[in-house]
């Protein structure tokens, strides 16, 4: 969406404050479109079958304004459908990436079975804990290496009994995708990919299956242009293009500057006509090693240069957690919101079930800091009382040197918090090892009557500590 | 009645009602066809499966009207049917090419892409020379030239002068470091030349960092003058550009500093840093007085930045083209994208014509290490999935915390792993064009064994 200002939004919504979308106003209604916090979907009346007459018009002329400059493309069906493209900007601090880049990692039909569903279920289960949320992998590409339409038919089918996660089916043999799509197209796989051989063909499944389709033309923008023009005319509009991924030398440039020409003739430039989402192979790293190590470490940089520009969707293919977590962090990190202040709610809060023995710990309220925290203590079952104090979502070690995070403040926030240190049986509270030289202040302060415990310095050590340290010693 | 009605309810009323003749019955309500024909519209498979579907209904009916012993076998003949229910053939013609079907064409459209350049990078960054030959007055075996960039990093809007280089920390003292670090410099870790030496013969470091740590009040508290013998040992072992770095202690750091320019006289050495914390005013003149190039450093805030390096030109009087900015690496994972997006927001603004934000920058991209991701043996989350191994880990997560800040806009770039180090070389220089490598054929990645 090229539009800024809400006026222009206004004028195609009902004007009429219904509040029916939780707003006060159609303006403010407006301004969240803008920012795209809200979504048309929720202005129930433009909706309403009655008023068809008086909104449609309004409706229509909405959406297409309204529309992300990178076109928004769903695979997948369900809760574990994922969104991509939907891209409005060039640099992130405009005003948010939207749509992480999901990340397929790659099969194969000459896996045999074990081997196939062991891995298919390592893809399904992964996890890391992030900031308060569970980073997981998104999709599963399954690649015909058999050209057996047969082969690829069954190894398809093994993958959805084994996961409800999104499926890219990748040959270039029409047939051997529809085999493909004959086990899954219900749930909406991405198919990859028509290339300038195979169109036609490819064209005819997209259609008679409805779903989305890869369209591929390496190194060659125009020929890529040409098939999305040609896709769009028969009606195909769910796209998402592959221009090429090499994975190293002066191709590798190319390949760069390729992704960084199409998202800025998308949402600089508005070139609505051929602006889909775009697919980054990082996997074609391994096509230049047969070191693991070196593999692995080759597709994480490439991924991280398509990470910052361009990319909508990748495949990939290691899974060893040394490549896989810099690479979900890197993602995660570029595609947080900017707008968004990365705080949590200053208070005390309870983890597990503590009670009047429990230990309390403190820590600040920026959000990493404290899920991570949190984070710490819960997966190890301690149950306790944690407090984030406020220091404008600063961490512990920056907001000590800054003075967001002193003694005084220390004190104020267990008082709000009403804490009442002589219910306690230890009467004492744990300071973040970062905090260290606050502790006599903090006993001065207290007139002795709680003691400042130091904790230690990275909280991911604190089950250590409490073994130790925990109950503290009269 | 404003309910829809199925055709298995109506029997189902009909026979409830036991009715024997529709005599007095009227259907009443709408008879609602919902069509979804997706994004193609009305194709022949559709067509196909509705017409069954019409045909089916149709049979149904057909029975049910028997059942109450209407002669439904007189509408049946054809030629009754056609007249019955059959539209003219004039209409039908109209309707049908009023549906767009589907129709694969036989060509390709043909098609040009175009797309511009960013029109308002008007401004160059200034380009900054570090280290100084005998023939100009330093002692280096050759310089370095960062900066000069006219587009944003490996954008095709113009081509990057300089390519981004790394200086590997050396410390005056041994330190505590994470075991993936600690492995490369156990040998060296007593003796800063040797420590440099190996950095730039071993690890193909571009420049080599000595931070005077040992000053530090807390530390040892070595004085300013002792400090500054390691300057000239590192001096001595490696011919590379220097860049020399306090204690962060902000009293300390004005002297030890001041001192470290002295001895490196003439050398054009990036003397790290000065600050709105500290005296950046004497560190500012320390640096012009001896011919040294000035790290200006702020903590990840655009507008505290524009403010240092307006002081130093402005008030210490530091030459433009020996300025170059620190703005903050906050790791992977641990900030990141703040520091991402500063420095992307600085290195615009700079293409943009900022004169106070146009000079290369520096990351300290060894506070990766920092992180917990990239040191610990296991997850302290008892429910991530397992971390592997740390030995691989530590260096891929200095590895992208460095290549993302590249893309940011990073000239100069402070590591430690020798691993990191290479991978990072590597990319930023593959993404400029300079590395030649046959490309493998990526048109059959869909069947390549891995």
């Amino acid at each position: 969406m090229k539009e800024t200002s809400p006026l222009n939004l206004y004028k195609f919504l009902p004007q009429t404050n219904c509040g029916d979308c939780g707003e006060q106003t159609c303006m403010a209604f407006a301004a969240g479109l803008i920012n795209r916090e809200r979504t048309v979907e929720e202005c129930k009346p433009l909706f309403d079958e009655k008023k068809q007459k008086k909104y449609a018009k309004k409706l229509a002329k909405l959406r297409d304004v309204i529309a992300p400059e990178v076109a928004l493309v769903y695979i997948g069906t369900g809760d574990k459908q994922v969104k991509v493209g939907g891209e409005d900007v060039m640099y992130r601090h405009q005003m948010t990436f939207f749509n992480k880049p999901p990340f397929a990692y790659d099969v194969t039909d000459s896996m045999n079975e074990a081997d196939l569903v062991e891995r298919v279920k390592l893809i399904d289960t992964w996890k890391k804990f992030y900031i308060g949320n569970w980073e997981e992998i998104e999709m599963v590409a399954v690649r015909s290496v058999t050209g057996d339409a047969d082969k690829f038919a069954k190894c398809v089918k093994k993958v959805v009994e084994n996961t409800d996660k999104p499926l890219i089916l990748c040959s270039f043999d029409p047939k051997v995708l529809k085999a493909g799509l004959e086990v899954c197209a219900e749930k909406r796989p991405l198919i990859y990919a028509a290339t300038k051989e195979n169109w036609k063909e490819v064209a005819q499944l997209a259609y008679d299956y409805k779903v989305p389709v890869t369209l591929r033309a390496p190194f060659d923008l125009d020929g890529l242009v040409s098939m999305v023009l040609t896709f769009k005319e028969m009606g195909i509009n769910d796209l998402v293009l592959d221009p090429g991924t090499a994975p190293n030398g002066e191709k590798l440039q190319e390949t760069l500057q390729n992704f960084i020409k199409l998202r800025r003739a998308a949402v600089e430039e508005s070139q609505k006509d051929f602006s889909y989402p775009v697919m980054a192979l990082p996997i074609n790293a391994w096509m230049t090693t047969d070191d693991p190590v070196r593999g692995a470490y080759w597709e994480s940089v490439i991924s991280a240069a398509f990470v910052c520009r361009g990319a909508d969707i990748m495949v990939r293919h290691s899974i060893e957690p040394h490549s896989v977590m810099p690479d979900m962090h890197m993602r995660f990190n570029i595609y947080t919101d900017p707008r968004t202040p990365v705080q949590v709610k200053p208070g005390l809060n309870k983890v597990g079930k503590p009670n009047e023995d429990s230990p309390i710990f403190l820590t600040t309220n920026f959000a990493l800091t404290y899920y991570t925290v949190e984070s710490d203590l819960g997966s190890n079952d301690i149950d306790c009382y944690l407090l984030a104090v406020n220091t404008d979502g600063i961490g512990v070690q920056a907001s000590v040197a800054g003075g967001q995070l002193t003694p005084s403040k220390i004190k104020d926030a267990f008082a709000e918090a009403e804490v009442d240190f002589a219910k306690t049986s230890h009467k004492s509270f744990i300071l973040p090892g970062m905090a260290a030289k606050f502790s006599g202040e903090l006993d001065d302060l207290y007139k002795y009557e709680v003691k400042a415990l130091v904790g230690p310095e990275d909280s991911g050590r604190i089950p250590g500590w409490m073994e130790k340290q925990w109950p503290p010693k009269k | 009645m404003g309910e829809k009605l199925s055709i298995s309810d109506l029997n189902k009323k009909l026979a409830e009602m036991d009715v024997k003749s529709l005599e007095g019955i009227t259907i009443e309500g709408d008879i609602e066809l919902e069509i979804d024909a997706g994004a193609g519209g009305v194709g022949p498979l559709f067509a196909y499966y509705f017409g069954e579907e019409v045909a089916k209904v149709a049979v149904q009916m057909v029975n049910m009207a028997k059942a109450f012993g209407y002669p439904v076998d007189n509408l049946l003949q054809p030629v009754a049917v056609a007249q019955a229910v059959s539209p003219a053939p004039d209409e039908l013609a109209k309707a049908a090419a009023a549906i767009p079907a589907f129709k694969i064409p036989d060509t390709l459209k043909s098609a040009k892409f175009q797309v511009g350049t960013d029109k308002t990078w008007k401004t160059q960054i200034q380009e900054v020379q570090l280290g100084a030959t005998k023939s100009e007055g330093g002692s280096r075996g050759h310089v370095i030239k960062i900066g000069g960039e006219k587009a944003m990093p490996f954008f095709y809007d113009a081509a990057m002068p300089n390519r981004p280089v790394v200086t590997i920390d050396v410390f005056d003292m041994p330190i505590g470091m994470a075991k993936a670090v600690k492995m490369h410099y156990d040998d060296v870790m007593s003796d800063p030349a040797d420590w440099a030496k190996k950095a730039v013969k071993e690890f193909g470091a571009d420049l080599v960092t000595t931070h005077l740590i040992s000053t530090d009040p807390l530390i040892k508290d070595t004085s300013a003058k002792e400090a500054v013998k390691v300057v000239e040992d590192v001096l001595q072992a490696v011919d590379v550009p220097i860049v020399i770095g306090g204690s962060g202690n902000p009293e300390k750091d004005v002297e030890v500093l001041s001192k470290a320019c002295e001895v490196a006289q003439g050398e054009r050495a990036l003397i790290a840093s000065a600050s709105l914390n500290l005296d950046w005013e004497a560190i500012g003149k320390a640096c012009v007085a001896t011919d040294n190039v000035c790290l200006a450093w702020t903590q990840l805030e655009i507008n505290a930045q524009k403010e240092l390096d307006r002081k130093l030109m402005k008030v210490a009087g530091v030459p433009r083209e020996s300025i170059v900015m620190d703005p903050t690496t906050a790791a992977l994972a641990y900030g990141m994208d703040f520091a991402y997006s500063n420095m992307e927001r600085i290195r615009l603004g700079g293409l943009k014509g900022d004169q106070e934000l146009n000079f290369p920058m520096s990351s300290g991209t060894t506070n990766a290490w920092g992180v917990r991701e990239a040191w610990m043996v296991r997850s302290p989350n008892k429910n991530d999935s397992d971390w592997g191994d740390r030995m691989l880990r530590g260096p891929i997560w200095e590895i992208l915390t460095g290549f993302s800040l590249a893309m940011a806009g990073v000239d100069i770039f402070m590591m430690m792993n020798p691993i990191a180090v290479t991978y990072l070389q590597e990319i930023t220089q593959s993404l400029m064009g300079l590395i030649k490598a046959e490309t493998p054929d990526t048109a059959n990645w869909i069947t390549t064994e891995v």
